[in-house]
């Protein structure tokens, strides 16, 4: 792929991301933002694409878009009562919310540009899932245990908090 | 050939996007989801340094932990919130003062 | 065989198999907003797949060599060492099979125009048909195990859809789901077998996998299994014994829907796999294939003796006539058995969309409802009249030439192995019993005396919409197997031509295709592994090697000449008998009814299966999950309950101490705290946002502080 595509489809995800980011953040519209969120998860994972993160990429669109938009998405459905209720989400302390997002911008930029990144020779793209699996079976061996400890509290809690009370 | 610097700059635009989502917003869902932008763009730093500055792939791995991490906060997080609905019928995090002293 | 397929053929191959699915999509999204709602679209897209299916066809016809195969390959998953590649393989039997499923499927998009016309949800059943040939396309068009997997199941759930098209209707629910049930089982050992040749060899694609059989890398009873396996699956999709329940219950769905899936191309599915997999399968499953195939042919075609509605006789019609094709495989007919399988396409999908000119004219599906509709319809009548003739194996007709190959490679197999001889002669019964079921089916629906007047006076003679795919499948259905083509194409695969020249094969075990194993037989009598069944007649075993190649075409001619003489007998029987019976009322069915009436209701209780099922399998389950929650309630709470009761005795203990000892404490502590905490709730507002928002201009000004001062 030649450079210049490659900038017009990083340019293309980069667009769709940030778009539908600002439309999660500012639509008053619930299920707006919910659909925009699609959108965000899918233009991320393009750019993991773009960054040789072909299983990163899977993953993005299997757990975010194939799990947690759905999570979402029956929060919202479960929590409105669809048909009386408009599906409005009010917003707060907006000027000051703003201001401070705007000053933190600002800095992030400044930091970005200012940085001397110590930027390395880019190889060329190579699968990446076995490495990360064998990362995660070595280097990150304890981490991973953990965090599946973890999963398997979170499904034990989540199901017991969302379980109907019957008698207490 | 894309500098790294075009990814930081929408991974910090996409920040800011999400935490204005979580500062302004009153609907828990929605404040959620302002998280999850959040995590989305941690994680497009993670992947762009690991392509552009680390020896190896190691920040995929971070990222990997961080989407299973907002796994288990979404579910957590929608449990509370049914919960929440159950109880006062709203999911308003203004209306939650219960805890309030 | 590496890639060796022209580009062109890549383009149009690719055409043909992707053209089906795009008038899926646009079926979907904007069928509803076309002219017509788009049933031109889908028909002609399908049109072109076949004109384009057809062209490959001829240019197969011209090359006319037994050995045609060009392939395909690209990589397409690589994760790890985990690699699968997706092609193309066309060789001769993929030809024919494209051509079929193009000609059946463009005729009963072009019959489905006037036989659905009207319905409800008719742009989503051209979708639905269009996705159905996608992947029926898809199946014979790939050539590893995987993708053939992946078709296989998305014909399962093509067909789910089109049973389900009348949904409203509970019983139509009910068949779809049956039905996908039903094949999901088979479709497990399928799977099962798929992944023992992927675990031993590593690979899905076939000529890999033919490769590694004759080289001997797999064999024995593993490779036994692992076709067992594989057959599970053609046992649920071919609507084989056992699970051969759901077919007749399928017809629940259109009529035009019955005729390309559960006739012509998606029950054949399964037969094509076996043969397409044909030099994976070991004698010994082989065997189990033929007998199989055997009973499923004998039952089903004594079933269909007392259907009285005209499409369940004709499910049951199918499930014999595909154990048919099942048996000839399996007593290594290759060549008869797919030939019996085209054949068997042109005429069944004829039979069955006549059915639906006969049910569209009366508007019921019962034969008693009908009779004498050769005046009112003779276009279906007469195009009936000749699948009738060619299912029943009249000379100088389709069915006739597949149906005598089958018969005679039976016999051969039988006069090799003479204790399998049984095979031949319940074969050449059922031959005979088709051809009287049939006829009583042309007998009761077309000629004598209308018997209800007036269902009878409303009918008429179809659109010329749905008599035209009617006249071309009659032509088909009469010319389709003249010629010898195709016998001089497809033709038995052998496993030598997979061979790698260096490897000496190890385990004879892999050798299979009972003609050409005669040098590997001694080895294969010291393999323990393998049972006796085959060799059960040392004496036919021992004819067989000392005859050699010659005496064995002598004797499959001559095998060949009985059966065509004693089928055309059977056949003529049968014949006779229906005519006898319904045509003269010569005797009363009515009679011979009330005489046997156990075996009348054993048979129109299609041998009990249903209840069977619902008693053992549903029964089984039930009673399981009872035991499962006995067990739970009483042992298990048991357990949790007299530990819970020990631990609130101790926590009691505790609980004392507790309250008077440690809350003393921690009361002191707490009303330090609250006199504070009285004077800070001030700031706090109870509200998050206000925390982060404070938190984040704090961790701002201090950033900006450091940037400003440098420290």
């Amino acid at each position: 792929m030649s450079d210049e595509i490659r900038l017009g489809v990083f340019l293309g995800f980069g667009m769709i991301t940030l778009v539908s980011g600002a439309v999660v953040a500012l639509a008053r519209t619930i299920i707006y933002s919910v659909f925009a969120l699609l959108f965000t998860f899918f233009g991320v994972a393009g750019l993991y694409v773009l960054l040789h993160a072909d299983f990163l990429a899977a993953t993005q669109v299997m757990i975010y878009v194939g799990g947690i938009l759905v999570l979402l998405l029956f929060g919202v459905m479960l929590t409105h009562k669809i048909a009386t209720v408009q599906l409005r989400s009010a917003s707060m302390q907006r000027g000051p919310a703003a201001l401070i997002c705007g000053g933190l911008l600002a800095l992030l930029l400044y930091v970005i540009f200012k940085t001397p990144w110590p930027v390395k020779e880019l190889g060329p793209a190579t699968p990446t899932v076995q490495r990360i699996g064998r990362y995660l079976m070595t280097d990150y061996l304890l981490a991973f245990e953990v965090i599946s400890v973890l999963l398997f509290a979170v499904l034990v809690g989540a199901a017991l908090m969302a379980r109907r009370e019957t008698n207490r | 050939m894309i500098p790294l610097q075009g990814y930081l700059v929408i991974a910090a635009v996409l920040f800011v996007l999400g935490l204005f989502c979580v500062m302004t917003r009153r609907n828990a869902v929605t404040i959620l989801m302002g998280i999850e932008l959040i995590l989305n763009s941690a994680n497009v730093n993670f992947i762009a340094f690991a392509r552009y500055c680390a020896p190896d792939i190691q920040g995929h791995v971070f990222a990997i932990f961080v989407i299973i991490m907002a796994a288990a906060e979404a579910a957590i997080a929608l449990a509370i919130v049914l919960n929440l609905y159950k109880r006062i019928n709203s999911i308003d995090v203004d209306e939650v003062d219960m805890m309030r002293g | 065989m590496a890639t060796n397929m022209p580009a062109d053929m890549v383009t149009s191959l690719v055409l043909i198999l992707l053209l089906p699915l795009a008038g899926f999509a646009i079926q979907m999204f904007f069928g509803t907003r076309l002219p017509r709602k788009g049933d031109w679209l889908s028909t002609g897209l399908i049109g072109i797949s076949l004109v384009l299916g057809i062209v490959m066809f001829i240019r197969t016809l011209g090359v006319f060599d037994a050995g045609y195969a060009r392939q395909v390959h690209w990589p397409w998953i690589d994760i790890g060492g985990f690699r699968v590649g997706m092609g193309i393989l066309f060789d001769n039997l993929t030809a024919v099979m494209l051509m079929v499923v193009g000609i059946v499927s463009f005729l009963v998009h072009l019959f489905s125009i006037g036989y659905l016309h009207g319905d409800v949800r008719y742009s989503r059943y051209f979708g639905y048909l269009g996705i159905f040939s996608f992947s029926m396309l898809g199946l014979v068009l790939c050539d590893n195990l995987l993708a053939l997997y992946v078709f296989w199941e998305l014909v399962g759930l093509s067909s789910y859809l089109l049973i389900g098209h009348w949904f409203e209707k509970k019983s139509a629910s009910d068949a779809a789901k049956k039905a996908f049930l039903t094949t999901r089982i088979g479709d497990v050992g399928m799977f099962i077998g798929i992944m023992i040749l992927y675990a031993k060899l590593g690979t899905f694609r076939f000529d890999e996998i033919f490769a590694a059989v004759a080289d001997g890398e797999i064999g024995g009873s593993l490779l036994t299994w692992a076709g067992v396996g594989l057959f599970c699956g053609a046992i649920g999709k071919s609507a084989q014994f056992p699970l051969h329940v759901w077919l007749p219950d399928a017809m629940e769905g259109p009529t035009p829907v019955s005729a390309l899936i559960h006739a012509a191309t998606m029950v054949a599915a399964g037969v094509y796999m076996v043969g397409r997999l044909f030099l994976l399968f070991t004698p010994e499953a082989l065997l189990v294939i033929a007998y199989i195939g055997l009973i499923t042919a004998v039952m089903a075609a004594s079933i269909a003796i007392v259907q009285t509605d005209i499409k369940k006789a004709l499910a049951y019609s199918t499930i014999s006539q595909l154990g048919y094709m099942i048996t000839a495989l399996g007593v290594g007919g290759y060549t008869a058995g797919l030939f019996h399988l085209m054949t068997h396409a042109f005429f069944k999908a004829l039979l069955f969309l006549g059915s639906g000119s006969v049910i569209h004219a009366v508007h019921s599906q019962e034969m008693p409802d009908m009779g004498g509709l050769r005046k009112k319809m003779p276009v279906t009548f007469w195009t009936f009249l000749v699948a009738t003739l060619a299912i029943s194996g009249v000379p100088g007709l389709s069915g006739f030439f597949s149906k005598d190959m089958i018969l005679g490679a039976s016999l051969a197999f039988g006069m090799e192995h003479s204790s399998h001889l049984i095979i031949f002669l319940l074969l050449l019964v059922t031959a005979g019993v088709t051809a009287f079921y049939m006829f009583r089916v042309v007998f009761l629906t077309f000629l004598g005396r209308p018997r209800d007047e007036e269902r009878y006076a409303h009918a008429h003679e179809s659109p010329a919409v749905m008599t035209i795919p009617l006249t071309v499948l009659a032509v088909l259905a009469v010319g389709s197997a003249w010629g010898g083509w195709f016998q001089a194409l497809v033709v038995k695969p052998e496993l030598g031509q997979y061979r790698t020249a260096a490897v000496a094969p190890a385990v004879p075990g892999g050798e299979h295709g009972e003609a050409h194993a005669g040098e590997h037989h001694e080895a294969v009598h010291d393999e323990t592994t393998i049972p006796d069944a085959l060799h059960a007649d040392p004496e036919g075993h021992e004819t067989h090697v000392a005859g050699g190649d010659h005496a064995d075409h002598g004797a499959a001619h001559r095998a060949h000449q009985i059966a065509m003489i004693t089928s055309i007998l059977a056949a003529g029987l049968g014949i006779l008998l229906a005519w006898l019976f319904y045509g003269r009322r010569l005797f009363s069915a009515e009679t011979v009814r009330r005489r046997l009436a156990a075996v009348h209701l054993l048979l129109s209780k299609k041998y009990y299966f249903d209840e069977i099922y619902a008693v053992g399998v549903v029964g089984t389950t039930l009673w399981v999950s009872r035991a499962a929650r006995a067990f739970d309630t009483h042992v298990v709470d048991g357990a949790v309950n007299g530990t819970a009761w020990r631990a609130r005795g101790f926590s009691w203990f505790i609980g004392l101490f507790d309250n008077t000892v440690i809350d003393g404490m921690v009361n002191g502590v707490a009303g330090t705290v609250t006199a504070w905490g009285r004077q800070f709730r001030r700031i706090q507002t109870g509200k998050i946002q206000n925390y982060l928002l404070g938190l984040v201009a704090v961790a701002l000004i201090l950033a900006f502080v450091r940037l400003v001062r440098g420290f």
